[in-house]
This record gives C-alpha cells, structure tokens and sequence, in this order.
C-alpha cells in the first residue's frame, strides 16, 4: 500500500516544479503582448503569427525534420543490422571488438564525433549541407537503435527462426517475415529514439552543417545570442506541445494495445474448452 | 493387423530413409550424441525414448538441419545432409517449445509453411481447415497463440507441422501437454494419418503407453546412445539389459550369481536360500554374476506352494498398492530382496485374499523371468 506523507508531497512537488517551472515560464511569456522578454504587457498571439511569416524560422525547421526522417530511417535500418549480427552471429573473430566499436559513439564526447566527421567530410571534399547532417545523424543516432533492437532480440526466441527455416523460408524470409514483425516495435522505438536526438542535436549538426543548410536548434541558438525574442518563445511552444502530444498518444495506443491483448486473453480463457 | 508384418529392418533388400553413421555430436567438451549409427526406414513409427538430457531433441534437430553432426555422416534417402540447409530438407519438426508465431493467428500459423510453397489461396484455406479440424481447433482459428490454452497451442503446433505433408515428419513430444482422452485419440490421428500419407514418423516421447500404442520401433537412449532398438513387444518382454528393462515398465531386479544348468542357469540370490531357475539363450560362460528382470504382472502370488512350478519364494506382504483394476503387491523375500507381483482385480476389495504381513508364495515359471548380465 502507498500511504500519502508530507515527505513524498514536498518531494514529488518539489521535482515537479523544478522540472517543468522553466517551461511552464516559457510557455507564458510566448503570449507575452510586449518585445520585451522580462516584461509583462498583456495577453497576445502575435508573435506565433510573426513567425510563420519568418522564412528563415521556416526552412531551418523544414531542413530539420528531413533530416531527422531521413537520418532515423538510416539508423533504424543499420543498427537493426548492427544488432542482429551482434547478438545471433555467435563467436565470430572480432566479435568483442566490433560491439565496442559500435557502443563506443555512446559514450564518445559530442563535440568530438562531430570535430572527427568534419575533419573526414573537409577531408574527402563532401560539401557541407543537409546530406553531411543527414550522415551525421545516422552515424550517432544508430548506435542508439542498436542498444534498444539487441535488448529485445536477446530476449528473442531463437527457436521461432528455426520453425520457420523448418517451413520453408530462407535465413531472409524468416527475417522478414517473422523476425522483425515481432521486433518491430523495439525497432520503431529505436527510430523515435533516432528521430527525437536527431531533432535537438545542436553539437555535432553545428559541425556538419553547411551554408546551404541549418537546422532548427542551429536558429535558435544562433538567435538567442543576439538576445532571447517572443518569437523564439512562441516557437519552442510550438515544439514543447507537438512532443507532448506526441508522448500522450504514443502512450495511450500502447496502453490500448494492452487493453485489447487482456481483453483478449480473457475471452479466450471463458470460451477454452 | 496387416497380413504381412510390417518389418523393413528386417530385410535386407530395404533402403532405409534414415541413416545415422557414427555420428558424434559435441558442445564443447559434453558429448551429447556419442558414435551413434541408426537406421530408420520409410513409413516407420520410430520412438525416441529416454530420461532427460540424453541427446533426443539434439537427434532430431541433426535431421532437421538446426545442428551439424561434429563427427559422423548422416543420410536421408541416401544423401549426406551435411551442408543442406533446414528449409531445403523434406522435413518438418514439430518444436518441443511448439515455437509458434506469436504476431499470427492460429490459421495463419497453420498456413505458414503452405504459403511458401507457393501453393493457390483456396487450396491452403482448405488444408488450413482440414488441419483445424483434425486437431479440433475449428473455434479458435482467429486466435493469437497467447489467447489459448497450452494444450490448444501443442495442437496448433502439431497442426503447423502436419499441414505440408512432409515425407518424414520429427515430433518432439508432440502430446505431453494433452488430457489422456485426447491423446489417446490423437494418437489414433497420427496412426491414421501415416497409414494414409506412408509419412515417416520420428517421435520423442516421456510417455512408455504412447511409445507402445503408436510405434513400430522403439529406441531407448542414454547419455548419447541408443541402448537397444527393438519393437515395443521386444523391448519389454526381451530388454538386453537392466537399464532398459528398468526404463520401460515395472520389473523386478534380482542380482545373483548364475551357474549353467541345463538350457538356462540356476541363480543363487541370497545366502541359506534356494535357487531360482530361468530357461534363456544369454551366454554368461559356465558361471558369473547376473541380474534376473521378472515383470511384476508374470509373478504369481498364492497362499500355498503351488505344486509344478520351477521357481516358488517365500515371503510376506509389506504393501499393497491399490490401482483400480490391478494391485500390486510389494513382498519381502527371505534375506530383504524385495518383489512386486501384480494380480488383476476381479474380485471385489472387500472379497481381497491377501492382507498386510501375510505370508505368501511367489512363482514364476523358467521362462518368465529374463537373465540380463549383471
Ligand atoms: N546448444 C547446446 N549447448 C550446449 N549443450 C547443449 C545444447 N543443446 C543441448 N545440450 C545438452 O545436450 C544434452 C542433450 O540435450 P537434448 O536437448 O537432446 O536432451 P533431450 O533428450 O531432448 O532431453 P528432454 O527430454 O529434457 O527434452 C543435454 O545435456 C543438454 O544440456
Ligand atoms: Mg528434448
């Protein structure tokens, strides 16, 4: 049983507010009527409507979302490779070596990946732009997918792969067919995973990122520094519910997923003979 | 029964489908599979039986392709397997753990490996209906595996396994989970379905009533090796050793020493009693140790010494177990050796003659009891 005392009231209220206090300002100050941040003057929607007329805003967030779609699609393809070899290839020479080598980006200071993929795209004389963001991303966020695909796959009944071998398909159509539709949401976690880094990664998009292209975390920096505007506020507003959103409904189709499997479970049970 | 026996290793002019030639199969240093050759012939009902651990599920996956033999060959319809991937060989297997999909339906499942044969809709649908109907899954063709119960999920899995119609077909326990009604009649189902598809059976079984009904031979197994290979008669009226007359149905084990007496040998068993008598075509030299196997249902037990009978014991009643229409009694002979006799039931309970800590006479005859080395 959870009994209510003061100590779990203070704590819980206590993380909460120094969780989201900053937003919940933030939030505020975007319908701020005044140019001034600090200031209050009034309740106002127009700075949401400066911004979608700001082009610059506009194609930086644009630029973003491709290359975040473009860049998990990537890394969800290649770490579900990564991870698969990993755990079913068995003692292959070197085996120790490579998931090392494929874990070591985890770990690996941002600004360094990002310094060593600019050196490599000056190096090779790959113009910087969105494609050099795009491989960036990949190269970093795969890594990500690779942890959470194996995870699943270890706990993966191998025996499945050999029934349906046994039935017929090859080592791919086993794969395809059964494999992956059973791993399929530790893949697609992998990608929102992906997706969600590739999104607000400022550090290594800084390095790999051309004239040609900036992405959205790139904008606000860069315009932060000349000073925090309303604009900038409506626009992580905007943001902030688009992931809340986003979280809600990822939660509440897994939570009905359940539902349904337990409703299920219990039909079966009463018809059984 | 058929008018001809149904005997192909009995011939020698028989191909066999399976060939096991010394074949050895290591995990590392345990040796799971140990220089076993084994031939098996088409349309067999061949039982794999054998306490757990002793290498059966690592024999069929070898004949399913799952695992390579590290030493030895082995051949289906003559040809060397090495090499050959599962889904190249005419075989399929039913999973010890059923191993079904978990993301398709019951149905689906069933028509999994139909589906890759490439064969027309309509013509799965059919089969797919016909397998839910043999197994008696006709109400739960739309149902995930995780929305039925064990036993449904083994018939599904037996199900999956049966609806290509593979010439040789590996089941790996394939009735445990089932009540004994409905294993019993599925049984009869496989029985029929091999006399009318000729389909070779290889089945691994806890069951000995099962290995019984259903097979043509029976393969009792330890530690990697196959101890004997005989029909299910043979194998219990005639094991070729104390282990496998263990392992197969209740006996008795009376440890001697055995010396050559007419067309049998004269087993003394204790110090300051008889000797027991058995007829048998064992050579055990002029004399040594031995083990005398009585099947407790040969063992006679009556109040008075029963007059022409070659071997008869003395001793008294310790327990009785009552099983329905059998009973068994557990009686201590002269110098603590223990046997169990067991007589039908067709007198009521009450009406019973024996009671606990009666004296009683055991007899047998020279042939009942079978002399094993020791
Ligand atoms: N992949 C493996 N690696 C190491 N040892 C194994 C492997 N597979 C099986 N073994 C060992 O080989 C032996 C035989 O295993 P097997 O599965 O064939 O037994 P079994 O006769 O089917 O037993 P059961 O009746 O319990 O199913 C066991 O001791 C097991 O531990
Ligand atoms: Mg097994």
């Amino acid at each position: 049983m959870r009994r209510f005392t003061w100590f779990n009231a203070t704590s819980l209220t206590l993380g909460f507010v120094f969780l989201y206090l900053p937003m919940v300002i933030l939030v505020i100050y975007s319908f701020n009527a005044s140019k001034l941040v600090t200031v209050w003057a009034g309740f106002s929607t127009k700075w949401y409507g400066t911004l979608f007329q700001n082009e610059a805003f506009l194609d930086a967030a644009w630029v973003t979302v491709k290359v975040a779609v473009v860049s998990s699609t990537f890394a969800a393809v290649l770490g579900t490779m990564a991870a698969y070899v990993l755990v079913r290839g068995g003692r292959f020479m070197g085996r120790t070596l490579f998931s090392g080598m494929i874990y070591a980006p985890l770990v690996m200071p941002e600004v360094i990946t990002g310094l060593s993929l600019l050196l490599l795209f000056i190096g090779i004389g790959f113009d910087r732009g969105m494609m050099t963001i795009i491989l960036a991303h990949t190269t970093f966020s795969m890594c990500y997918v690779s942890v959470v695909v194996s995870s699943r796959l270890v706990s993966f009944d191998r025996s499945l792969e050999e029934a349906a071998l046994d039935l017929g398909c090859s080592a791919f159509e086993a794969f395809r067919l059964v494999t992956l539709p059973i791993i399929a949401p530790a893949v697609i976690s992998g990608w929102l995973l992906a997706f969600t880094l590739s999104l607000d990664d400022l550090v290594i998009a800084s390095f790999t990122s051309g004239p040609s292209a900036t992405t959205l975390p790139i904008k606000i920096y860069s315009a932060v520094r000349l000073g925090v505007s309303p604009e900038i506020n409506a626009l992580s507003t905007i943001m902030i519910s688009i992931v809340t959103v986003g979280v809600i409904s990822a939660s509440l189709i897994s939570k009905r997923a359940a539902v349904k499997q337990k409703r299920d479970e219990m039909a079966a049970e009463r018809t059984a003979d | 029964m058929a008018q001809t026996v149904f005997a192909p290793w009995e011939e020698a002019d028989q191909k066999p489908l399976i060939q096991f030639k010394n074949v050895t199969k290591r995990f590392g240093d345990f040796v799971a599979i140990d220089n076993l050759t084994q031939d098996i012939y088409a349309q067999e009902f061949f039982a794999l039986l054998g306490p757990s651990g002793c290498g059966k599920t690592t024999m069929m996956r070898m004949l399913a392709g799952f695992e390579t033999p590290t030493e030895g060959q082995i051949l289906i319809a003559g040809h060397d397997m090495k090499g050959v991937p599962p889904n190249k060989r005419a075989v399929n297997m039913m999973f010890q753990s059923y191993a079904l999909f978990p993301h398709l339906t019951v149905a689906e499942n069933i028509a999994f490996g139909l589906k890759r044969e490439g064969k027309p809709k309509p013509e799965i649908e059919d089969r797919v209906d016909e397998m839910l109907r043999l197994t008696r899954l006709e109400k739960f063709g739309k149902r995930k595996p995780h929305q039925i119960s064990g036993g449904q999920r083994q018939r599904v899995a037996l199900a999956r396994s049966l609806a290509k119609a593979p010439k040789l077909l590996l089941l790996d326990e394939p009735l445990g989970a089932l009540d004994k009604k409905l294993r019993q009649e599925t049984q009869f189902e496989l029985m029929d379905i091999q006399e009318k598809t000729g389909t070779t059976f290889v089945i691994v079984t806890h069951d000995q009533e099962e290995a019984m009904t259903v097979a043509s031979r029976v393969a009792v197994m330890d530690e990697g090796q196959i101890i004997q290979v005989a029909t299910p008669a043979d194998i219990y009226e005639r094991p070729n050793s104390v282990y496998v007359a263990d392992f197969i149905g209740d006996v008795n084990i009376i440890n001697g020493h055995a010396t050559r007496a007419g067309d049998g040998y004269d087993i003394a068993y204790a110090e300051g009693t008889g000797k027991l008598h058995a007829k048998t075509t064992t050579d055990l030299g002029n004399e040594g140790k031995c083990a005398l196997a009585i099947r407790p249902e040969k063992v006679s037990i009556t109040a008075q010494k029963p007059a022409k009978v070659t071997n008869a014991v003395k001793g008294k009643i310790i327990d009785i177990a009552y099983l329905g229409n059998l009973s068994t009694y557990h009686v201590e002979l002269k110098g603590g050796q223990m046997v169990k006799a067991q007589t039908a039931n067709t007198r009521r309970l009450e009406r019973r003659s024996f009671t606990w800590e009666d004296d009683v006479w055991l007899s047998w005859t020279d042939t009942a009891a079978i002399v094993l080395e020791g």
